[in-house]
C-alpha cells in the first residue's frame, strides 16, 4: 500500500505510487500501436518458411495488381541500406552481413524476405498469402553442439565450422588448483533458449517529412538515442535528420534493446512512399523474429577441499548465437565469464568461450542477459561441491564468500566488487525462511517417503551499466531539470523507462532537492528531439546511472538557484532548503517560483550567471554496481507426476539504497517470475529442420497467476560509494537469483534418489522420469 | 492475427440457419472461441460463416422429464454456474469450470466445444462419464446419438455436413453418486494434457456403477470400459482403483507431444484415473 | 460486402459499415480511436484485449465487430465515472499492481468481472480468476493485493 505524503516530508526512501499509472489504468497511454495518422499505410513481412534455404525466384505481381497494395520491396530493392547493426566487438569476430530482407538465402524460419505496403493492415495481410517465393531448401542446424559437429550443414557457407569467435579468459593457477584438489566435480549444465515475450510487441511507425527532410520513426525501444545513430547510418540519412520516438513501451527485458531490420525498412519505407508506415508484429513474429534469451550449454567443473573451500573453476562455454549477431549478440557470454566467480573467495578460473552460429533466431540479452547463466551455473556448482562432500549448502557459501573487509575486491575476472555484505543477506534469508527448521521438517518429509527439498541461491551480479570504457556504446546518462518560469519542474533523462518507474523515482529525487511537490514534477524521456542524447535503459542502470545524473544536475542547480536567490535577497549568505531561499542574517525567504520566474525575466542576472533555470549533467559512473541476495527456495515434488509445487520464496535482496520499496518489491516480484518461468516452464525449441515448435503463446508457457507463488520479500542495505546515492539497481536480481534456488531445490528433494543435476526446465514428465529411474539420468 | 475474409449471415432463427447451412458450404459459429483463433492463424478459412449467435431459444439450462436439457448455445459460464446443474448433475458444472479462463468460459458455449471436438476438450470426458446425449439438427430432419457415438476422431465428429448440435441432454444425477473432474492442464494452452471425468455410485456397499470418461489422452475422448467394469462390483477400495486405473490406458494409442509422450501421458491418465476414482468416492 | 453495425460503447451510441472479418479489438481500436484495449497475441490467451460486452468480460481478439452488433461495450476508457476512478483502477494504482502497464486494461476489467462475481475471493480463487490475463511484468503478486484492496474497498 502507498502512502501519502505532505508537502514537508521527504520523498526518497518512501512508497510513493507511480505517477505514470493515471494513463495507464485509463487506457490512455500511447503505445506504438495506437499512433494513427493521417494518410498511414501499413506494413506486412513475408518471412521465410525455411531455417536454410537458397531463394531462387520472388513474384510479387499478384499482390501489386490488388488496388489496396502500394508497394512490395525484396532484398534487391534495399541493397543501398542497412546493415542491421552489430555493436559488439570481440577480437577475431566473425559478422555475417545482415541485410534487411534476404537476398539470395535465408539463414533462419522467420528471416524477412519481402514487405509489402498497403492501405490498411487486412490487405497487407492478405498480400503476403498473393506473393510466391520459390525456395531450394538446404540443409538446417539448430542445435549448437551439433552445429560443432564436424560435416555439420555451414550456416554461413563463408564459415564451414560455424564458429564465430572463441574467447579465453584465465586466471590464477587452475592447472596447481584442480591438482591440489581433494573433490572435482564436472557437469555440463544447459540454460536453455528463451523467449523474452514483453507483452506488446515490437512495432514501428515511420512518418517522413519531405519537405523538411526530416524522418520520424516511433519504436518500441529500450534505447531511443542510439537507434537514432545506428538507423541513421544504416538509411545513409544525417542524424540530425532523424528523430526517434520510444512511446510508451509495453515491456523490453532486453528484447527491445536491440535495432531490428524493421526499423530500418519503415524508415525506408516512408521515405520511399512518402506516407506515414505501420508495422506491428504479430506474437508469432515475435517469437520467431525478436531475439532470444539464453541458449548455453556450459561444461564446468570445480574443485574444492574436503573442508569445503572452493579452489577453482573451469568453463566450456558454447553459446548458441542464431544466424547473426544482433546489437550485443556476441558480447552476452563474456558477461558470463565475468560473472563466473559469484561472490566467492576463490581466485583460480580458467573460461573458454566458442559463439556458434546455428539456423535460429539469434539469442541477445534477456533479463539479466548473460549473468543469470553464470549465477545458475556456480551456484548449481557450489551445490554440487557441497553434496559431494556432505556440507550442508549454506555452510559451504558462508565459508567461501568474499568477507565484508575484503571490499573493494577485486576479482580474478577483473572486476572491482563495491561493497557487499553476503553473510548478511544469506543469514537474513535463513531466518525469514526457517532454515534449521525446514531441515527438520525435511527429514520428517523424508521419513514419510515425501521429495521435499530447499534450494539456496546466493548471487552477485554486475549492474548500472556502466563505465564507459567497459561498454560498447558509452555507459554515462544524461539529464536536465529544468525550473520552468512558473516554478513547475522539468526533467529529462537519457533514461527510457517502459514500467520500471523513473518518471516516479526521479520526481522523488527532485521533490527533496528542490522542496518542490511531486505533481510538480514531470519527467520526459524517449524523445530524440526533446531529450539531449542517452544511454537507455537496460542492465539494471536507469535508477543507479539515469539517477546519478539527475541527481548532479540538481545539485549544480541549487547552486544556481542560491546565486539568483542571493541577489533577489541582495545578500551574500543564502541557503536553500524546502523550495525557498532563505537569507541566513536577515531570515528573508525567496521562494523557488519568485526565482525561477526572477531568472527567466533576467532583469537583474547575477554576476557571471545566464539567465534560466536549467541544468544539464553527463553522468560517467567509475564502476559498475554489484548487488546481491540470497533466495530460499522450498518445494516439493509430487511423487507420481513429477510436478513441482512450490511451497516457499524468499527473496532478500541487496540493492544499495533504495528510493521507492514499493518498486523495488515489484521488481523483484517480477524478476523472480521470469527466473520462475525459465526453472520450470520455458524452453524455445526448434526441430532438426530449424523450425520453431514454440512458436506461440498456446505451446510457449509464460506464467500465469496460478504458476508463481507469493513470494516473501526482504532486503539487506548496504550501498555502493559508486554514485553518491549510494543505489546499485534492482531490475534482474529476481531473474538472476531465482533459476538456481529452485533448481537446487529441486536436486535436493530428489537428492535421496541419487539425483545430482537436472537441466531446466524442470517440466514434469523429465522428473517423473527421474523419480522412475531412482535418480539415473 | 488478421483472418480471411468471408460472407456474414446472422440468421434470427433455427429453420433459417438450417437452411443457410443446408448445402454444407458454410461454417457455424457459435461462441467462436475455437473457429476464431484458427481463422486468424489461417488454419481455417471458411467462405461463408452462419452466426448462431442472434437465433433465441438456443441457451437453456432446464430439468424435463428427469433430465437436464442443454441448449447447444449455453455458455461454459453458464453450465459452470447453473443452480440446477451444481444440485443435480454437478459433474458438467465443475468440468466446465475448467475450461479454458474466464472470459473464454463467458463466451465459448457447449455446441461450439463439442462440434470442435478438439482431443483435449474437457466437456467430452465429463458428457461421456454421464452418458449423455447430442441431440442433433439439420434442415428437415433431426436425431439424437449417444455422446460417444458423436466423437470419430481428432477435431472429426459424427456431424453431417449442414448439421449442428441442437442440444445435450445429461442425468439427473440418483443420490449416492459421486462424481469428479481430475485435469492436468498444459501450462500454455490450458487444455487438458489428460482429464478425467469419474462418476460411481456405491449399491450393498459395492460400486454399483462407475463410468470414466477420458479426454487429451488419444486422438478422441472416449469411456474407459474396461475400467469401469473392472472396479464395478468392488469395493471402492485403493486397490480396486489402481487395478482400474490401469486399464484406463490398456490399448490405447496415447498422444505425444513436447510437453507430455504417450509413455508420460498415459501414466498420468493412470495416476489421475486413480484420483479422480478416489474424489468421486468421497463424494459419493 | 460490409454490414451495418450500431453499438454503444462507454454509454456512447456508435454506428459504422464493416467487415464481416473485422475483429472487434481492430474495430475498437482503429475505427472508433479506443485504443484503451491492447493485442498481445493472436490465440485467445494473453487477455490484453479484454473489455466488457453486455456485461461480461470478453477477448475483443476473439470476436467479430459483427457479432457486437446491438450490444452494450465497456472499455477501460469508460470505467471510471465522473471522473473517478473505479476502486480497482484505484487499487491497481495503490498497490503498484502495473509496470509497463500493456496487461493493465484487460487485467483492471477482468479483475472487475471476478469481483461482481465473487465479492470476497481468496488469493486462489484470485489467481484462478486472472489465468486468462497475462502479465510479464509484475509477478502477479500486487495484482492480487490490489484485487484483495479493492474488495475490501467494496465492502466484500
Amino acid at each position: 500500500m502507498a502512502t501519502t505524503i505532505t508537502k514537508t516530508e521527504t520523498f526518497v526512501g518512501k512508497r510513493i505510487r507511480r505517477k505514470e499509472d493515471p494513463r495507464l489504468i485509463t487506457g490512455t497511454a500511447t503505445y506504438v500501436d495506437d499512433i494513427q495518422m493521417p494518410g498511414m499505410h501499413y506494413a506486412a513481412i513475408l518471412r521465410s518458411p525455411h531455417a536454410a534455404a537458397r531463394i531462387l525466384a520472388i513474384r510479387t505481381d499478384a499482390a501489386l495488381r490488388h488496388p489496396g497494395v502500394v508497394a512490395v520491396f525484396t532484398g534487391k530493392d534495399v541493397e543501398g541500406i542497412g546493415p542491421v547493426p552489430c555493436g559488439a566487438s570481440l577480437p577475431g569476430l566473425r559478422v555475417p552481413y545482415h541485410s534487411v530482407l534476404a537476398r539470395d538465402r535465408v539463414y533462419f524460419v522467420g528471416h524477412p524476405v519481402a514487405v509489402v505496403v498497403a492501405r490498411d493492415r487486412y490487405i497487407a495481410r492478405d498480400a503476403l498469402d498473393w506473393i510466391e517465393v520459390d525456395y531450394e531448401p538446404l540443409p538446417a542446424v539448430a542445435d549448437p553442439e551439433k552445429a560443432l559437429e564436424p560435416g555439420a550443414p555451414a550456416v554461413h557457407p563463408e564459415w564451414p565450422d560455424n564458429i564465430a569467435f572463441t574467447y579465453h579468459q584465465e586466471a590464477g593457477d587452475v592447472d596447481k588448483a584442480f591438482a591440489e584438489a581433494d573433490v572435482v566435480v564436472k557437469q555440463r549444465i544447459v540454460s536453455q533458449r528463451l523467449i523474452p515475450t514483453a507483452l506488446e510487441t515490437r512495432g514501428v511507425v515511420a512518418d517522413w517529412r519531405s519537405g523538411e527532410k526530416s524522418l520520424t520513426i516511433y519504436s518500441s525501444t529500450q534505447i531511443p538515442h542510439l537507434m537514432r545513430t545506428l538507423v541513421a547510418q544504416a538509411l545513409g540519412l544525417p542524424e540530425n535528420r532523424l528523430r526517434v520516438v520510444a512511446p510508451e513501451v509495453g515491456g523490453g527485458f532486453g528484447s527491445k534493446l536491440n535495432v531490428y531490420a524493421e526499423e530500418i525498412l519503415m524508415g525506408f519505407v516512408a521515405m520511399k512512399i512518402g506516407k506515414p508506415i505501420k508495422w506491428i508484429e504479430s506474437r508469432r513474429e515475435n517469437f520467431l523474429c525478436t531475439i532470444h534469451g539464453r541458449g548455453h550449454v556450459d561444461y564446468f567443473e570445480i574443485a574444492g577441499k574436503r573442508d569445503g573451500t572452493i579452489l577453482g573453476l573451469k568453463l566450456k562455454l558454447i553459446q548458441d548465437l542464431g544466424a547473426y549477431h544482433q546489437l550485443l549478440t556476441p558480447a552476452i557470454p563474456t558477461l558470463s565469464v565475468l560473472m563466473m566467480p559469484g561472490i566467492y573467495r576463490f581466485r583460480n578460473i580458467r573460461a573458454e568461450v566458442i559463439g556458434v552460429f546455428t539456423n535460429c533466431v539469434p539469442t541477445d540479452a534477456y533479463r539479466g542477459a548473460g549473468r543469470p547463466e553464470a549465477t545458475h551455473g556456480i551456484e548449481r556448482m557450489v551445490d554440487m561441491l557441497a553434496a559431494e562432500i556432505g556440507m550442508d549448502p549454506a555452510e559451504i557459501r558462508f565459508k567461501n564468500f568474499v568477507r565484508p573487509d575484503e571490499f573493494p575486491y577485486a576479482t580474478p575476472t577483473g572486476l572491482s566488487y563495491d561493497t557487499g555484505n553476503y553473510a548478511t543477506a544469506l543469514e537474513k534469508a535463513m531466518e525469514v525462511a526457517g532454515y534449521h527448521q525446514l531441515r527438520e521438517e525435511q527429514k520428517k518429509a523424508r521419513q514419510e517417503g515425501r521429495l521435499f527439498g530447499i534450494g539456496i541461491s546466493t548471487y552477485g551480479e554486475i549492474c548500472a551499466f556502466g563505465p564507459s570504457p567497459a561498454t560498447p556504446a558509452g555507459g554515462w546518462e544524461s539529464a536536465t531539470v529544468r525550473v520552468e518560469p512558473t516554478g513547475k519542474v522539468t526533467v529529462l533523462t537519457g533514461s527510457s523507462p517502459h514500467g520500471q518507474g523513473q518518471e516516479t523515482t526521479f520526481a522523488q529525487l527532485v521533490c527533496d532537492e528542490l522542496g518542490v511537490d511531486i505533481d510538480d514534477v514531470v519527467v520526459q524521456h524517449g524523445d530524440t528531439a526533446m531529450v539531449p542524447y542517452g544511454i537507455g535503459t537496460f542492465g539494471s542502470r536507469a535508477t543507479a546511472v539515469g539517477g546519478t545524473a539527475v541527481y548532479f544536475a540538481l545539485q549544480a542547480l541549487k547552486e544556481k538557484i542560491k546565486k539568483f536567490g542571493a541577489t533577489l535577497l541582495d545578500s551574500d549568505d543564502v541557503s536553500f532548503s524546502g523550495g525557498v531561499c532563505i537569507c541566513n542574517k536577515t531570515g528573508r525567504t525567496v521562494s523557488l517560483a519568485e526565482i525561477a520566474a526572477a531568472s527567466y525575466r533576467a532583469a537583474k542576472l547575477p554576476p557571471g550567471t545566464e539567465p534560466g533555470l536549467v541544468s544539464t549533467y553527463f553522468w560517467e559512473p567509475p564502476n559498475f554496481t554489484f548487488p546481491f541476495g540470497a533466495h530460499i527456495v522450498v518445494t516439493e515434488v509430487d511423487r507420481e507426476t513429477g510436478a513441482v509445487e512450490i511451497k516457499r520464496y524468499v527473496a532478500v535482496d541487496d540493492c544499495g539504497k533504495v528510493i521507492n520499496p514499493l518498486l523495488v518489491e515489484g521488481q523483484v516480484h517480477g524478476g523472480v517470475a521470469q527466473g520462475l518461468g525459465q526453472a520450470l516452464y520455458e524452453q524455445a525449441v526448434y526441430d532438426d529442420n530449424g523450425q520453431l515448435v514454440t512458436g506461440e503463446l498456446m505451446d510457449y508457457a509464460i506464467p500465469k497467476a496460478t504458476m508463481v507463488p507469493r513470494i516473501e520479500t526482504d532486503r539487506t542495505e548496504t550501498p555502493t560509494p559508486v554514485n553518491p546515492l549510494g543505489i546499485k539497481g534492482v531490475g534482474e536480481a529476481g531473474t538472476i537469483a531465482c533459476s538456481p534456488a529452485v533448481v537446487n531445490s529441486v536436486v535436493d528433494a530428489l537428492s535421496p534418489l541419487g539425483v545430482r543435476h537436472i537441466d531446466m526446465p524442470l517440466v514434469p514428465e523429465k522428473l517423473w522420469r527421474l523419480i522412475q529411474k531412482g535418480g539415473q539420468a | 492475427m488478421i483472418p480471411q475474409n468471408f460472407t456474414y449471415q446472422a440468421p434470427k432463427t433455427l429453420e433459417e440457419a438450417l437452411a443457410l447451412l443446408a448445402d454444407g458450404t458454410a461454417k457455424p459459429l457459435a461462441g467462436g472461441m475455437s473457429l476464431i483463433p484458427l481463422m486468424k492463424l489461417r488454419l481455417a478459412a471458411p467462405e461463408r460463416i452462419v452466426d448462431l449467435g442472434r437465433i433465441p431459444g438456443l441457451n437453456y439450462i432446464r430439468e424435463e422429464d428427469g433430465k437436464i436439457r442443454i441448449g447447444a448455445m449455453t455458455t461454459h459460464y453458464e453450465i459452470e454456474t447453473s443452480p440446477l446443474l451444481r444440485a443435480r448433475c454437478p459433474l458438467l458444472a465443475t468440468t466446465a469450470a475448467h475450461i479454458g479462463d474466464m472470459q473464454v468460459r463467458n463466451v465459448g458455449t457447449i455446441g461450439g466445444s463439442l462440434a470442435h471436438a478438439d482431443p483435449a476438450a474437457d466437456y467430452p470426458a465429463a458428457l461421456l462419464a454421464l452418458e449423455a446425449e447430442v441431440r442433433l439438427v439439420r434442415a428437415g430432419g433431426e436425431r439424437t446419438l449417444p455422446i460417444r457415438d458423436f466423437f470419430v476422431d481428432v477435431f472429426t465428429t459424427a456431424l453431417e455436413p449442414g448439421e449442428i448440435v441442437r442440444e445435450v441432454v445429461v442425468p439427473v444425477e440418483a443420490p449416492g453418486t459421486g462424481t469428479s473432474y481430475q485435469k492436468v492442464a498444459h501450462p500454455a494452452s490450458g487444455f487438458a494434457v489428460v482429464g478425467i471425468a469419474a462418476r460411481v455410485r456405491r449399491g450393498d456397499g459395492k460400486i454399483a456403477l462407475a463410468r470414466l470418461g477420458v479426454t487429451g489422452l488419444a486422438s478422441k475422448p472416449f469411456r474407459a470400459d474396461a475400467a469401469e467394469k473392472r472396479l464395478e462390483g468392488t469395493d471402492g477400495a485403493e486397490t480396486d482403483l489402481r487395478a482400474a486405473a490401469a486399464a484406463v490406458t490398456e490399448g490405447v494409442e496415447a498422444n505425444s507431444d513436447l510437453y507430455a509422450s504417450a509413455e508420460y501421458r498415459a501414466h498420468l491418465a493412470r495416476v489421475y484415473a486413480v484420483r479422480g476414482l478416489r474424489s468421486a468416492l468421497q463424494a459419493a | 460486402m460490409t454490414h451495418a453495425i450500431t453499438v454503444t460503447i462507454n454509454g456512447k451510441p456508435y454506428a459504422h459499415q464493416v467487415e464481416p472479418r473485422l475483429l472487434l479489438i481492430h474495430y475498437l481500436r482503429d475505427v472508433v480511436g479506443l485504443t484503451g484495449p491492447h493485442i498481445g497475441c493472436e490465440t485467445s490467451i494473453c487477455g490484453a484485449c479484454t473489455v466488457m460486452v453486455d456485461g461480461k468480460a470478453v477477448k475483443a481478439c476473439t470476436m467479430f465487430a459483427v457479432q457486437a452488433d446491438g450490444r452494450q461495450i465497456l472499455t477501460i476508457e469508460g470505467l471510471a465515472t465522473d471522473g473517478r476512478y473505479d476502486p480497482v483502477q484505484e487499487a491497481f494504482w495503490n498497490e503498484h499492481a502495473l509496470q509497463c502497464g500493456f496487461c493493465t486494461p484487460g487485467m483492471i476489467l477482468a479483475a472487475k468481472q471476478l469481483l461482481e462475481r465473487n465479492p470476497n475471493p481468496t488469493e486462489e480463487e484470485i489467481r484462478h480468476g486472472l489465468e486468462g490475463n497475462l502479465c510479464r511484468c509484475t509477478g502477479y503478486q500486487h495484482i492480487v493485493n490490489a484485487v484483495r484492496a479493492a474488495a475490501a474497498r467494496m465492502g466484500g
